[in-house]
């Protein structure tokens, strides 16, 4: 578009093949929420899924770690243009917690401790593609990043894996989330730089 | 949840550097004009984008800094010299890429890219009636600004407190402005500083970090059931955001804006 800033040069790094457009690395996960951190203990925990003809499935902690876990390593890309490589978490595939479930529905809602919410297609989430993950860096996930389970959507823009995960809705019709109702993409694919809608 | 104007964020937009000064030492303000800006909300920031004269680029996120700005007629074209003035302030980080540039490299004249405004959420409009209480840390000041100045310009009559924790008085940002504004909001502004590092003369608080039991005291309490705004690096945030529900404020009372860092 020809809007040079004179006299910029930026710290140039290598072009670096694993960084979506627009986002640069950091090693120390940086920390992201509209609100304060909601306090969710494990005894206190439960998720459910609620299909499209109101069928509901759900776990409470024991009955979600009976699943078969996945060591899961992912790049992660915020938004906020951080992207931070080869970060390990455990967790439990969505696949495993859709069985039986008619996932044919369109659309979806994951639902959060403390009113977040945000939307995806559900196709997003199946496919081993997405995960309950509770266990990062070996550690159990602190709160801040949305202990004590969180969903994990790696390959789109981290503000749609949900912190403090407490329900998925299945839809046949498009709603918006809390970011996606503020100009936040529909979608949110780093790799085309879906920030805004 | 219904907060802010909620709309498409535009396109990239030109904004020229149209006036700047020295906020501290390590600190400036910037004033953009932007033609064509759609206006904004006190609390919502911009993405910045500045691009090397090889097409190099790397963009940022920063806060706008002044008062809320309606969004123009629809049918008012966009002028070369539009008259809608953007103010950011931006604090240098040392081993930073673009702050660095924005405080000592880019000159009047000079142009970047904003994208915005962006973020309803983080935000205060007039219409609200109870009391707030902001909460600043370090350059964490900037979205609050904007909310005081909003404040200021109608007249809010809702008592609005501002607890700003800084280095030092010399690191404040706005400090002659906000007097001025806490001295003619007959008594509903007032401005409390916590200062970490180093504290002016004749101070009644030995410097340090803020902590839960000033808050108590500094902040207004849950019985007054104020909305709190809390704003600066991801620490201060976390901490403070916790004590604030320690203190019995219900969370969705409780509106953060992390601004990265440590
Ligand atoms: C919503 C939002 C609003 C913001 N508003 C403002 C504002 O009004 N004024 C302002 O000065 N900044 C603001 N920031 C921070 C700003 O976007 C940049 O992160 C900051 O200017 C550093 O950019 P840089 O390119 O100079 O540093 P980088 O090159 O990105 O980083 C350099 C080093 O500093 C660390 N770092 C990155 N960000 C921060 C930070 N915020 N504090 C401390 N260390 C950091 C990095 O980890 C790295 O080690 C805001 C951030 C967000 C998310």
């Amino acid at each position: 578009m020809g809007i040079f800033s004179p006299g910029f040069v930026g710290r140039r790094r290598d072009a670096n093949p694993l960084l979506p457009p627009g986002q640069y690395e950091v090693t120390n996960f940086p920390v992201l929420s509209a609100g304060p951190t909601p306090k969710v203990t494990k005894d206190d925990w439960a998720l459910s899924i609620r299909a499209q003809d109101g069928s509901v499935k759900a776990w409470n902690w024991a009955t979600l770690m009976q699943n078969p876990i996945d060591d899961i390593t992912v790049d992660l890309h915020c938004v906020t243009r951080w992207s931070q490589f080869g970060m390990g978490w455990r967790g439990v595939s969505l696949d495993h917690l859709f069985e039986g479930v008619d996932t044919s529905a369109q659309f979806a809602m994951a639902s959060s401790y403390g009113g977040y919410t945000t939307n995806m297609q559900t196709t997003d989430l199946v496919g081993s593609k997405a995960w309950i993950a509770f266990q990062f860096d070996g550690e159990d996930l602190a709160p801040a990043h949305g202990g004590p389970a969180r969903l994990l959507v790696p390959h789109l823009y981290l503000w749609k894996s949900a912190k403090w995960i407490n329900r998925i809705t299945l839809m046949d019709h498009h709603e918006l989330g809390f970011w996606e109702q503020y100009g936040y993409h529909d979608i949110g694919d780093p790799w085309k730089e879906e920030r805004y809608s | 949840m219904t907060r802010g104007r909620r709309s498409a964020i535009p396109e990239w937009q030109a904004a020229r550097l149209v006036a700047a000064h020295d906020e501290t030492a390590t600190a400036r303000t910037l004033v953009f004009d932007i033609p064509g800006w759609p206006g904004h909300l006190a609390g919502q920031h911009v993405d910045v984008r500045v691009t090397a004269p090889d097409g190099y680029t790397a963009s940022r996120e920063y806060s706008i800094a002044s008062g809320e700005v309606d969004a123009p007629p629809p049918d008012l074209p966009a002028m070369p010299d539009s008259g809608v003035n953007v103010e950011l302030s931006v604090e240098e980080l040392d081993d930073g890429e673009v702050s660095p540039y924005l405080v000592r490299g880019l000159e009047v004249g000079d142009h970047l890219e904003v994208r915005g405004p962006v973020g309803g959420y983080f935000v205060w409009q007039p219409s609200q009636t109870e009391p707030v209480q902001l909460i600043a840390g370090g350059s964490g000041v900037v979205p609050l600004m904007s909310m005081l100045r909003t404040h200021a310009a109608a007249g809010h009559p809702s008592p609005m407190r501002l607890l700003y924790s800084v280095r030092g008085p010399q690191f404040a940002f706005y400090a002659e402005e906000l007097q001025r504004i806490a001295a003619a909001s007959g008594g509903a502004v007032t401005v409390d500083y916590v200062y970490t590092r180093t504290a002016p003369a004749g101070a009644d608080r030995s410097v340090g970090r803020l902590t839960l039991e000033e808050l108590s005291t500094l902040a207004l309490p849950a019985s007054a059931s104020p909305t709190t705004y809390l704003c600066g690096p991801n620490s201060f945030v976390e901490s403070v955001s916790q004590w604030l529900l320690a203190l019995g404020h219900p969370a969705e009372c409780i509106f953060t804006e992390r601004f990265g860092g440590a």
